[in-house]
């Protein structure tokens, strides 16, 4: 099989899952009293520390939750209920248009709940979002902004956001800004300090760790009303039992993701050069989505015009090559992309893509394998786009 | 794979037979909560999450195609439109002619595949003949007969040799957890069967006469003559008795002057049944053969003309309840199971020399 779907998961590293196993084999509640629960909470102050340090956070500062989702709905809507207690006048949320739906869907969701105004930034033709668009916003708005949330970079197009400069005018303002880098940690340098942000997301299943585990690095003035109410684990912004093993794999995984982004970026950035080219070779109309220079090394994007990305990914998974349309379904119906949309992209364009994405375990063999298969999937998927021409 | 226990099984077969199976699960709906939910429809959130379970338990790939575009204009609209024209359409045949085996047989086709492959109760072997199930409560060989020659020779129905209960029995065998769901009846376009408020939202009210087929006199008033089915007793509240006190029936409905004909039960029969649009196997005509013209409807003797005007069937017993556009399906009896000669769209009954529902075609077109 060529796995190129690294983005959706990658597999765990051999070093995370051998962590996981033994720390599972242990018994102890962390917030317990006792010996048992004195060392299961040592491993996970342990991790806390690991990971505070490869990612430029003070321990204190890393919230333990079940993921991405989970990190993204309490930086936004928690920062959200405690920003607009602190001040009633404050009701509106700002998002990139491009955001992964678990921070696109909250701002959503606080609309339509708790009238919260949502601002949308949009982006340029590559997926960048324009820092003078949130100026322009801060100076008209500047009292009403509860959380300003940009994704460090595009889940579907790997576009990577200017961070720095967009935190640094949040942070001008006072205005709390959270970044969403479950795509970005491992693939790019992230450091939280140096970023200027007050949010960060991160998710163990897309760096080599256990799904179902991942943090928020939420700093330590940033107040955020607690989702889950009870046992007043984790600064009592996130309460519930802390998965011992899954934490204490996932700091393995993070430590080993950001100590060896280097390397890894050279490598696998080559890899997905040599892809792209030949798919441009091989299927010259084939457009190249997102931006050439800040990008994800694994994340080769396209369009292929005249086919439907459905198709195309039935067909290659039929041999054996495991890709993405990288949009989201509803009853497993593909919707236009929003991220292809906000680009600017006409919904034949949005319904033709399809995300290669590479990761630790890729290898040339699995390009090989993509090309030998890609070609002939696409002309077949183009004759099978007239089945949609209605017949009298 | 509707999500539903016959296309699970079939699929399975279909896959033990050797075949490299894909399942597909249809998207019907622009938005999926508006058709029916729960385990009866076919194109719920619900149902999609139930056929790919099932395509997991069986081992085969799986795939949502969105085919609400397509389904709309060819099924519901058509359905609204044949209404409207006073007609009865069916849905389920248009949905097998329309979407199934020419939407998705010809997006298979161009993505490589061979065939497609549904859990209908009919026979399709290697003689290349449809027949009736071995099921015959269950028997759809009726919503297929208007399958032509090419897409019969695309079509696969591994369920034709079994009851429904043998199935249910294989289903829960295989493990397939939709071994108990009930089936599905009536149209599941319309969320709640009120397939009268249905047409209502689509059509408005249209108020007009209801009329004694006998006398021509006004018996009362109708809100839209789309509602009627021929055949229909139930629902006319009218006001004027019969003279006999017998009850009366829908006979015909005509919608250039907006008018439902109604009279006693007698007048319903017809013996000569015209119909377009043929699709014909059999061989050369006249034949006298068996024909079906309803659902589950009853079957009676005829001899069947197809020539360029379309079908002829002079029925040797009369039939009651024909309908403008139902199907006449044609079959030869067969110790195999019947045999499907053809089929064709119902333009009109009529009764010896005088026309019951000609009025009915002139006005449709
Ligand atoms: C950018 C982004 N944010 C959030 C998530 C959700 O993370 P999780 O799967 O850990 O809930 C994902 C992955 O699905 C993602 O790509």
């Amino acid at each position: 099989m060529a796995y190129l779907d690294h983005a959706a998961t990658t597999p765990m590293l051999p070093e995370s899952l051998d962590a996981y196993v033994a720390a599972a084999r242990e018994i102890g509640n962390p917030s317990s009293l006792h010996a048992a629960g004195r060392h299961a909470r040592r491993l996970v102050e342990e991790s806390r520390e690991r990971i505070a340090a490869v990612l430029g956070a003070r321990p204190s500062e890393v919230i333990f939750t079940s993921g991405g989702t989970e990190s993204d709905n309490l930086a936004t809507k928690g920062v959200f209920f405690a920003r607009r207690d602190a001040d009633s006048r404050r009701d509106r949320v700002v998002a990139s248009a491009v955001e992964h739906h678990a921070v696109l869907d909250s701002v959503d969701w606080l609309a339509a709940h708790e009238s919260a105004v949502a601002d949308w930034l949009p982006v340029d033709a590559a997926c960048r979002v324009d820092p003078a668009a949130l100026a322009a916003l801060i100076d008209e708005h500047g009292d009403e902004l509860t959380v300003i949330s940009v994704q460090w970079a595009n889940n579907e197009v790997g576009t990577v956001q200017p961070i720095a400069e967009l935190a640094a005018l949040a942070a001008r303002a006072g205005i709390p800004f959270h970044t969403d880098a479950v795509q970005a940690v491992g693939q790019v340098p992230v450091d939280f300090a140096a970023s200027g942000a007050s949010a960060l997301t991160v998710t163990g299943h897309k760096l080599g760790g256990p799904v179902g585990v991942g943090a928020l690095l939420l700093g330590r003035d940033v107040g955020a009303t607690p989702l889950l109410h009870g046992g007043g684990q984790e600064r009592d912004v996130r309460s519930g039992t802390l998965d011992t093993p899954g934490v204490v794999a996932f700091a393995v995984a993070v430590e080993a993701a950001v100590k060896t982004q280097p390397e890894y970026s050279a490598r696998v950035s080559d890899l997905r050069d040599g892809l792209v080219a030949r798919v441009r070779a091989a299927i010259p109309d084939a457009i190249y989505n997102g931006d050439p220079v800040h990008r994800l090394p694994g994340n080769a994007h396209f369009s292929f015009p005249g086919c439907e990305g459905d198709a195309l990914l039935l067909l290659l998974d039929a041999q054996g090559i495991a890709c993405s349309t990288g949009s989201a379904c509803s009853a497993g119906v593909a919707q236009p992309s929003h991220v292809l949309v906000a680009m600017g992209a006409d919904a034949d364009r949005a319904r033709s893509s399809l995300r290669f994405t590479l990761g630790h375990t890729s290898t040339g063999a699995e390009i090989d394998a993509l090309m030998a298969a890609l070609p002939g999937a696409v002309e077949r998927a183009r004759r099978a786009t007239a089945w949609k021409t209605p017949r009298g | 794979m509707s999500g539903g226990v016959d296309s699970a099984v079939a699929a399975a077969r279909a896959r033990e037979a050797g075949h490299d199976v894909t399942g597909v699960h249809l998207a019907l709906s622009r938005n999926p909560q508006t058709f029916r939910t729960g385990a009866r429809g076919c194109c719920t959130l619900e149902d999609s999450r139930d056929a790919r379970r099932a395509a997991d338990v069986i081992g085969i790939p799986f795939y949502v195609w969105d085919m609400a575009e397509q389904f709309h204009e060819s099924v519901v609209d058509d359905f609204v439109s044949e209404y409207a024209a006073g007609r009865t359409p069916n849905p389920c045949l248009r949905c097998n002619e329309k979407i199934k085996f020419e939407a998705v047989l010809d997006r298979a086709i161009a993505l490589g595949f061979d065939a497609v492959v549904t859990g209908h109760h009919a026979r399709l072997g290697a003689d290349g003949l449809l027949r009736r199930s071995v099921d015959i409560a269950k028997d759809q060989s009726y919503v297929l007969a208007v399958l032509t020659r090419e897409k019969l020779d695309r079509a696969m129905f591994p369920l034709g040799d079994s009851t429904k209960t043998q199935v249910r029995e294989e289903a829960a065998a295989r493990g397939l957890a939709v071994a108990d769901k009930p089936d599905s009846h009536d149209i599941c376009f319309i969320a709640d069967g009120d397939t009268k408020g249905f047409l209502a939202g689509r059509l408005g009210e249209s108020p007009g006469d209801i009329v004694d087929g006998r006398t021509g006199t006004v018996l009362g008033q109708h809100d839209g003559a789309y509602a009627y089915t021929i055949g229909q007793r139930k629902g006319l509240d009218l006001r004027v008795p019969a003279p006999d006190g017998k009850p009366r029936y829908v006979l015909s409905i005509t919608p250039v002057t907006n008018t439902v004909t109604v009279g006693p039960r007698e007048d319903l029969a017809v013996d000569t049944v015209t119909a377009d649009r043929p699709i014909w196997h059999g061989s050369s005509t006249p034949v006298e053969c068996e024909v079906q013209l309803r659902a589950h409807g009853e079957v009676v003797t005829a001899d069947v003309t197809v020539d360029s005007d379309g079908l002829t069937a002079r029925l040797h017993s009369p039939a009651r309840g024909v309908a403008a556009g139902q199907a006449i399906v044609a079959y030869r009896p067969d110790p195999a199971g019947d045999i499907v000669l053809g089929s064709a769209t119902i333009t009109a009954g009529s009764r010896a020399a005088e026309t019951v529902a000609a009025e009915t075609v002139a006005a449709g077109v």
